[in-house]
């Protein structure tokens, strides 16, 4: 009896094609021809849109990537993330306008401002980021995995309005410096400068991240850390300082995130922190959390969504629900498939 | 199946010391402070009241006394049984009474005579005392003293606000206290309770008309309109249904996922409040969206009913109660009140009901391991389903009622900050406890409602730094405290979690809980002599 239960049959090899597997097939081919006849009636609207798409889904890649970062290594949801990057962008603005002078028409005169400014901010945000841990998650090492859940959800709310007080309640407008000329525009599609430069401020941080994270001494303690802190610890790994550099990078990635929307959206507002947050806690969950190249894959799905939904003309929802369907996929994917797109399954998952 | 209840706790108990110990700030902290010598500790903490008490008697001298009073007693605690120490004590009370204000001295004597109450009796003494003191709340609301900083005492209508609250966090800690499942989501079911209020007894549906014992409106009114009783039921009902909804496919997820989906759901049902007045292009009205449905019917229990009570119940609560009692004109404010008394007390007999049944002690085995309660034979789908569905249906009493009271639903009321907020009760005032978390719900929300505007007067006018701070997006100097509502919660979050985070007043199973650490507790020493090698 047990050797024909533990005998690998064909029927293992080749699962059988469950309901909710057809369902959730059906619900992606219904989208996929949604999208195919919004192609159909606008094309070059639809390629339009695909690019405002991949350049927010760039944002919330990095931001994203924090969060998949930290919860690889401490299974914690930091909700405290998305706030940390809203002060990205707060700070960004201000060593902009108070710090650098930067305004519109300065010419190419602005790429090594920006640079300044994009270390400046990184730096500012990762050492925010692991002051927090320090203060609000590290005496909370040993607790039940909620109580620092629950103080992520305090922390957040506190940086919220650090950024109320500092920054007041209205939009702070950034100096619109991203030139708005067209790289190309061919066959009536336009994609102008300010969306290509966000990407090229994302692509040397993912790749940067990449080789630290991979090729580097701390990446592998961190790796190391991430699979088991006890075991690492045993390696003479210093499990804490490890944790304060995973959110140092973290919070750099948000600073580098919130660079690049303050200075292409150009209003950043206090509480915009927490629902950005959640777009990319869903996209990091999307690609599989604590999966990096799966963050990015999932940002960039979502920053598709969102864009489609948001810019298509054919019976689409609109932007009143884009929060709604993020959600939903979110709910979708957590209880059909928490492991992600690209992740493995955790006992968490179920 | 036995009924034996173990003992309930009694919070005043719990100040002993045999807390376990541990790693962590608060007990090291506490560790230290036993380590100090027993003169030393005397002194500090003698020092420390009697500055507290200078400082109050700067700004308010009768308080002043009374923390001065209070001390004084609680030091005579610790003398040896001599005789006339009763006598001593209530002399003290006197000397305050003559000193202090009537209302504080009021006070001070009940809170004294319940420490004088046999210990057996006391833990029921408490809540009688404190039901009494709820229940006669509107007579003497208007006579109570200022308390400096935090101005005077809450009116009436935010007493209703503050119970509608208690109720929700009792609610929501049948399932985060009882079964320890982090619900980020619980103002779905706030919602979905005022929603169900709403469209049963306004126009909201003005093409049908269904009338079913509403009070105070005529007889052609359209739209339907159904018994605010009826309602509180229904809007329970629905929310639980909808508790065991959301939950059937998402209990099955673990600690923070499931904190993570409830969040989702908490932030999806307020959206289709916002955009559901042209529901998915469709042109029905379903909420009427970011205007929200006002007017709703005033509860009321009807002439007939009414009569046959000799008006004890009165027949509708906006047009009633010209009776004066005890010096004091009743209004419907007040009726409003006592409702929402009747309703808290429903609740927390239902919640204490729960505790300890054969449901409660399951949700317990399953907040201190899954894994283990599922081995020994306990449903986990069931269980947790019947936590989620317990727990929203006062959800959604609580957001019927207080729908009802505001006469109107807006979507702007449903914000995850509530979700939050009603979290911070239950966790402010010590997860599975009840009392706690009645004490910390109204402190909360009495702070949400009047407190917070209140304190930031006072800060404005008396701290001259803060009244004339120059805050960015402000035409006036000062700080604006009630805008910093949420960052206020979080710092209260934060802290209570870092120093005490089985709350104020605990449950003595939780903090063992805590304190211990559920999970992966053996090698924690191995990760410490690794940071400091």
């Amino acid at each position: 009896m047990a050797a024909d239960a533990s005998a690998p049959t064909l029927a293992t090899r080749f699962p059988r094609p469950s309901l909710i597997g057809a369902i959730g097939i059906l619900v992606v081919l219904l989208a996929a021809l949604l999208l195919a006849k919004n192609f159909v009636v606008a094309p070059s609207r639809f390629v339009e849109v695909t690019l405002i798409g991949l350049t927010t889904g760039c944002v919330y890649a990095l931001v994203a990537l924090g969060y998949t970062l930290v919860y690889g290594i401490l299974e914690l949801i930091n909700f405290a993330h998305g706030d940390v990057f809203m002060l990205g962008g707060m700070f960004t603005i201000t060593y902009a306008t108070h710090f650098f002078n930067l305004h519109t028409g300065q010419g190419a005169a602005i790429v090594p401002i920006v640079i300044a400014i994009l270390i400046l901010s990184m730096l500012s945000c990762g050492l925010l980021n692991s002051a927090i841990e320090f203060i609000a998650y590290r005496p909370l090492r040993g607790a039940p995995r909620l109580a620092p859940l629950i103080t992520a959800i305090g922390v957040s709310f506190i940086i919220e309005d650090i950024g109320l007080f500092f920054w007041g309640p209205n939009y702070v407008t950034a100096p619109d410096v991203f030139p708005h000329s067209n790289v190309f525009s061919i066959w009536g599609i336009d994609y102008g400068w300010n969306k290509l430069i966000v990407v090229l401020i994302t692509i040397p941080v993912l790749l940067g991240l990449l080789y630290l994270v991979q090729q580097t001494r701390q990446g592998k303690a961190m790796r190391a850390t991430a699979q088991d802190m006890d075991a690492s610890a045993m390696m003479g790994i210093n499990v804490n300082r490890t944790i304060s550099f995973t959110f140092l990078i973290a919070g750099a990635l948000a600073g580098a995130a919130g660079l690049c929307y303050s200075l292409y959206v150009t209003t950043v507002r206090f509480d915009q922190g927490f629902q950005l947050g959640l777009i990319a806690f869903t996209a990091a969950v999307l690609g599989g959390i604590g999966n990096l190249p799966g963050a990015v894959l999932g940002a960039v799905l979502i920053g598709l969504i969102q864009s489609w939904n948001e810019g298509l003309p054919w019976h689409m929802p609109g932007s009143d629900w884009t929060q709604s369907i993020v959600f939903s996929i979110l709910i979708l994917i957590l209880v059909f498939r928490p492991e992600g797109l690209l992740g493995e399954r955790t006992p968490e998952g179920g | 199946m036995s009924q034996q209840h173990p003992p309930l706790e009694s919070p005043i108990e719990q100040w002993g010391d045999d807390a376990p110990k541990d790693v962590g700030f608060r007990n090291q902290l506490r560790a230290r402070w036993r380590a100090l010598p027993e003169t030393q500790r005397i002194g500090i903490v003698a020092g420390v009241e009697l500055l507290v008490a200078i400082g109050l008697f700067r700004l308010d001298h009768s308080l002043g006394y009374a923390v001065l009073t209070v001390s004084l007693l609680l030091w005579m605690r610790r003398l040896p049984p001599i005789p006339w120490k009763l006598a001593a004590q209530a002399a003290m009370v006197v000397v305050f009474l003559a000193f202090g204000v009537t209302s504080l001295a009021a006070l001070l004597a009940i809170f004294f005579a319940v420490f004088w109450v046999p210990v057996r009796y006391r833990q029921w003494t408490m809540a009688g005392v404190a039901l009494l003191v709820t229940v006669f709340y509107p007579f003497y609301a208007s006579k109570m003293f200022t308390i400096p900083v935090f101005g005077v005492w809450p009116d009436v209508a935010t007493g209703v606000y503050m119970l509608v609250f208690i109720m929700m966090a009792v609610g929501l800690n049948i399932v985060v206290g009882y079964a320890g499942l982090l619900d980020l989501g619980y103002v779905a079911f706030y919602a979905i309770g005022a929603y169900t209020a709403a469209w049963f007894s306004s126009l909201q549906f003005a093409n049908h008309r269904w009338h079913f014992g509403a009070v105070g409106i005529t007889k052609d009114l359209a739209g339907i309109h159904v018994s605010i009783w009826i309602l509180l039921l229904a809007a329970g009902m629905i929310t639980a249904l909808s508790g065991i909804i959301i939950g059937l496919p998402t209990l099955r997820l673990r600690g923070d996922y499931l904190a993570i989906v409830t969040l989702g759901f908490g932030e999806i049902l307020p959206q289709i409040a916002r955009n559901g007045d042209n529901l998915f292009g469709t042109g029905f009205n379903l909420t009427n969206g970011p205007n929200g449905i006002t007017p709703l019917d005033s509860p009321g229990f009807g002439s007939g009913v009414s009569n046959a009570t000799g008006h004890f119940l009165p027949a509708n609560y906006l047009v009633c109660c010209h009776t004066t009692l005890l010096g004091h004109q009743i209004q419907s404010t007040d009726v409003f009140f006592w409702t929402a008394v009747v309703l808290l007390l429903i609740t927390v007999f239902c919640s204490l009901r729960l505790q300890y049944s054969r449901l409660g002690r399951a949700w317990i085995a399953i907040r201190e391991d899954e894994t283990a309660a599922a081995a020994m034979g306990v449903p986990l789908m069931r269980t947790k389903t019947w936590a989620y569905a317990s727990g929203a249906f006062f959800g959604g009493v609580a957001g019927a009622y207080y729908a009802s009271f505001k006469s109107a639903t807006f979507p702007g009321d449903f914000f995850f900050n509530i979700s939050v907020f009603i979290l911070c009760m239950v966790i402010l005032g010590g997860m599975g406890n009840i009392a706690g978390v009645i004490v910390g719900a109204a402190f909360l929300a009495y702070l949400n409602q009047e407190g917070l505007a209140n304190t930031g007067q006072w800060l404005n006018t008396n701290i001259h730094f803060i009244g004339h701070l120059h805050l960015p997006g402000s035409d006036q100097p000062g700080l604006d405290v009630p805008l910093f509502a949420s960052g206020i919660y979080g710092l209260i979050i934060l802290i209570v979690m870092l120093f005490r985070p089985e709350g104020l007043l605990p449950s003595r199973r939780i903090a063992a809980e805590l304190h211990e650490g559920v999970h992966d507790a053996p090698l924690y020493d191995a990760q410490h002599a690794g940071t400091e090698a």
